[in-house]
């Protein structure tokens, strides 16, 4: 653990360190971003989609004859003939299926049921409410528990089973789990539910499919985080050879996981433009986003923890129902069904621990994607950070502690926890301690026994999270068999400069920027000389994409491993120039120098300027690299956040006072970027613990299917965020960086919860599940007699 | 559906189109002018993304025909950088890094120009409460409230700086 360490390059060079200005917003901040809506191709036509009312129920038929007569309509698109395309199921990336336009039965409200082709947006959309579909509708299962009973309306019946169970995963020892449970001194358990939420990046997905019928070539410009496996599945789905494939994405509005999944339209839009010989745009409404896009969470948890009576930690044994809705159509790695929610032991060394999972289906949406969290990881996190507050209560000792009694110590690193997993580096004291100095721990606990003797409700929140981020090493993690390494391309020009391929795709992370400070700090050369290029198939390597913070973990490793490949054709180069060997060469500062006589030397503009006009014999012309890494083990950044709320006794708003976020990363490429990045995750953090949830009637309506129902935190809502950092690299990483732009919404959820539990203990008050609205608390407040 | 001539002027250029009657504001910006630096973010009016000025005043052009901002004067994302040097808010929003994404950022632009329009000197609670219909999913509006508080700043001393030299050489 250290502070932020002082940046080894000067600031024209900005490497490591700086918080370089971005690269990317000169455009953004002009309105010249190109954002999916804002590609216009000639002859493009529109592509809207019908969409079901009801959450199950047959198709009788569907009658496009009068939608046909809608002046601008050139075309509706039904299951029925996509089915003649075998199109009209897709698989999923979790090796599941889901439809694409039904040919029989809808499964959840909002499924796409046809779509219509039109001139115009406005023509494609009243040739939607043209459509007529004669629905009969069928018994409707939306509660998990329900849908796993004998007897319960089989949501999937293609599936040739008589359940709506879909499948089962552990992890850890159960029978010793069982029985460290059942010896310890003492044993708290909870029911604990994480409703389902939706990313709502503020711009919605599209795309502008575009066929070439002359050259065979489809071009589909699209939302997507994962660019080169899109691709991938497009060509095995459709059968087009991959080489006529090419996705561009563009600038993307937000992704936070949302992104990544392929949806219908996608699909629909594709099929338009080879039957119409046209572009065909297809963007979606946001009721469309919240409604059938995947979605986030939604897992029913019982948990048990265990303690020996001073308030040792023993065991953990977790069960969890996980709510697919209509297709498993989350993005996890192919090995891992429910994530790496078996994390769960997060940041204390617990001896022992067990972890179930069934995943089940339901009339509702398709997903399980993150939301802004790596595979499951924040569900792993609100649980035991939940438990560890139960706990602490329950023994009536002070949650930090406890904490710092339990966990993990910083010489047990490198840690294998009890399910398997080898945490790379830690120190989890340290960041607590700074969060308790910098809030003012000691004071605030004074304060609450004050106002709790005044009738007033305050309460303290702690958590202490553990991600694990970065998938991952080729021998675990694959997503539909593809290993999940990353790429990058380097190619240095011959004055210097140098152009930077990558197969990850930025949503906002300000990759354009923290990459060329990658290749700045390694090569030298500055970072406004080096341009980064993602999304666009035909020229980036092949990589993954953007998502569970993977981003730095491998293609950040992958930038510093191809720069390091030139460096030593660099060295080459200047051994022939300096006409030494190049033993006797070191590198420092961009340059190489022999050894004992810093004068003579060649920096890597010299050499780059070389290496296409003066080679020595032998060598290939040229200065460039590409390097594909498959990293050794995941990255676990950490950190410690206290939120401090104030309950109104009248009304049940919770307000956050204050909330201090002490993160650790690693090290830090750009702090300012990394600042922002912890910002934003905080605000996805407090939106779920206090506002967002997606839910349903009994009917399969979705009640929060646009933004007047579904509340996005404002500014006025989200806290000026308190943020510090400790910084303990990880030991495999070439940069000794972890990732960053989810720790904050996977932390921040529990520390206002536990804040809130803390506040309403002394009432009876043993949990609260989240969002914990108004109405929520109002009626807690009720039955515990409060009274403003 | 019979067509309507608009006429607006859109960041100080006349421009007349054939519209249906319709056709929303953020629609004859985007798809008829070809102005796509203003955004669409939802079909409630809640997200901001596509706020512009109307005659000076804060509209989200998604909740506007285009046939009701006939005769009006509008000012876009587009209109900020005169003669290609960057407002005081585009250059606070670079510096503060009070974007990522940047989807939001025109329309969060547009709206915090009109604040410091009607209150060129806001507390860190009036930005808030002023930028409060536009929704940002990627900052967490720090470094928005930060950028605004910047470009207050500078807009302020602007002002002053024409009264201070006026009263030096008197």
């Amino acid at each position: 653990m250290g502070h932020a360490q002082a940046p080894t390059t000067s600031p024209e060079v900005g490497g490591m360190g700086h918080s370089l200005k971005r690269k990317e917003d000169p455009r953004f901040i002009r309105g010249q971003g190109e954002y999916i809506d804002d590609v216009v191709l000639p002859g493009m036509l529109w592509l809207d989609i019908v969409r079901s009312p009801y959450a199950h129920a047959k198709i009788k038929s569907i009658d496009s004859s009068e939608a046909l007569k809608v002046p601008g309509v050139a075309a509706v698109v039904t299951g029925a003939d996509l089915e003649k395309a075998g199109l009209h199921w897709m698989p999923t990336l979790m090796s599941d299926t889901q439809m694409v336009l039904p040919t029989d039965r809808v499964v959840y409200q909002s499924q796409e049921v046809a779509a219509v082709v039109a001139t115009s947006r406005y023509a494609a959309a009243d040739g939607v409410a043209a459509v007529y579909v004669d629905y009969e509708p069928l018994p409707v299962v939306v509660d998990p528990f329900k849908a796993t009973e004998p007897g319960a309306t089989l949501v999937r019946p293609d599936k040739g089973t008589d359940t709506n169970h879909i499948w089962h995963w552990e992890s850890g020892d159960q029978e010793g789990t069982d029985a460290a449970l059942a010896a310890s001194d003492v044993k708290v358990a909870q029911d604990i539910y994480i409703p389902r939420i939706h990313v709502a990046s503020i711009e919605t997905c599209g795309c502008v499919a575009d066929w070439d019928p002359v050259t065979e070539h489809l071009t589909v410009h699209m939302t997507t985080q994962a660019p080169h496996a899109i691709r991938t599945v497009f060509s095995l789905v459709t059968k087009i050879p991959e080489h006529k494939i090419r996705i561009k994405t563009h600038d993307i509005g937000g992704g936070f996981g949302g992104k990544v999944p392929v949806y219908p339209g996608y699909v629909l839009a594709c099929v338009a433009s080879i039957t119409t010989g046209k572009p065909v745009k297809w963007i979606e409404d946001r009721s469309e986003n919240l409604q059938a896009d995947s979605f986030a969470r939604d897992y029913h948890i019982h948990a048990e923890l265990g303690a020996t009576k001073d308030g040792k930690l023993t065991a953990l044994k977790v069960k969890t129902l996980a709510d697919h809705g209509s297709a498993d159509a989350a993005a996890n790695p192919s090995k891992f069904p429910a994530g790496l929610f078996n994390v769960i032991t997060g940041s204390y060394d617990l001896p022992k621990a067990f972890v179930e999972v069934d995943g089940v289906y339901t009339n509702k949406p398709p997903g399980g994607v993150a939301y802004r969290c790596s595979f499951r990881v924040t569900e792993a996190v609100h649980a035991i950070e939940r438990m560890a507050d139960v706990m602490a209560h329950e023994l009536g000792q002070d949650p930090a502690a406890f904490r710092l009694n339990n966990f993990i110590r910083p010489e047990q690193f490198p840690y294998k926890s009890a399910t398997g997993w080898e945490y790379d580096s830690g120190d989890y004291h340290t960041a607590l301690r700074r969060a308790m100095e910098l809030i003012g721990y000691d004071d605030l606990r004074k304060e609450q026994t004050e106002k709790r003797a005044r009738g007033e409700l305050m309460g303290i929140g702690i958590s202490s999270f553990t991600e694990i981020v970065g998938a991952g090493p080729s021998h675990t993690f694959d997503i539909l068999g593809i290993k999940m390494f990353d790429s990058c391309e380097i190619r240095v020009h011959p004055t210097g400069s140098a152009i930077v391929r990558l197969g990850v795709q930025t949503q906002g992370q300000g990759h354009m920027t923290t990459f060329a400070q990658i290749v700045a700090e390694e090569l030298g050369i500055p970072a406004s000389q080096i341009t980064v290029e993602e999304g666009d198939t035909d020229t980036a390597p092949y990589g993954l994409g953007t998502y569970a913070s993977r981003s730095t973990p491998t293609a950040g490793a992958a930038t510093a491993m191809a720069s390091r490949k030139i460096r030593e054709k660099a060295r080459l180069l200047a051994a022939h120039l300096l006409e030494a060997s190049p033993d006797d060469l070191e590198w420092t500062n961009g340059r190489w120098s022999v050894k004992g006589s810093p004068d003579r030397f060649k920096t890597i503009q010299d050499i780059a300027f070389a290496a296409y006009t003066n080679h020595p014999l032998g060598m290939e012309a040229g200065l460039e690299a590409v390097d594909y890494y498959d990293p050794p083990n995941l990255t676990f950044p950490f950190g410690s956040y206290i939120a401090v709320v104030d309950i109104d006794k009248g009304t049940g708003e919770v307000k956050v006072r204050r909330f201090v976020a002490v993160d650790d990363c690693g090290n830090i490429i750009n702090p300012m970027i990394v600042d922002g990045q912890i910002h934003g995750g905080l605000t996805m953090g407090l939106a779920p613990a206090l506002y967002e949830e997606i839910r349903y009637d009994e009917q399969g309506n979705n009640l929060s299917g646009t933004f007047m129902d579904y509340l996005l935190p404002t500014a006025v809502e989200t806290p000026a965020w308190e943020t510090d950092k400790t910084v303990t690299p990880s030991p495999h990483h070439p940069l000794g960086a972890k990732g960053v732009g989810e720790s904050a919404t996977v932390g921040a959820p529990p520390a206002i919860a536990n804040a809130v539990v803390d506040a309403l203990w002394h009432l009876g008050v043993r949990h609260v599940d989240i969002p914990m609205t108004p109405p929520r608390i109002w009626a807690i407040l009720q039955e515990k007699g409060v009274t403003a | 559906m019979a067509s309507q001539t608009v006429t607006v002027t859109v960041n100080g250029e006349p421009r007349t189109a054939d519209v249906e009657p319709r056709l929303l504001l953020v629609h004859l910006l985007r798809d008829v002018l070809g102005l796509t630096g203003t955004h669409i973010g939802c079909d409630t009016s809640n997200c901001g993304a596509c706020t512009v000025l109307v005659d000076g005043v804060s509209a989200k052009s998604c909740t506007m025909f285009a046939v009701q901002a006939d005769g009006c004067s509008i000012t876009t994302i587009e209109g900020m950088a005169a003669g290609g040097t960057l407002h005081p808010l585009q250059q606070a929003f670079w510096d503060q890094h009070g974007l990522q994404c940047g989807f939001c950022t025109p329309g969060m632009i547009m709206q915090a120009a009109w604040l410091l329009e009607q209150n060129g000197d806001p507390t860190e609670a009036q930005i808030r409460e002023g930028i409060s219909g536009n929704l940002c999913r990627c900052t967490g509006y720090v470094n928005i409230v930060k950028a605004i508080q910047q470009a207050a700043g500078e807009l302020r001393a602007a002002d002053a700086a024409p009264a201070t030299a006026g009263a030096a050489a008197s």
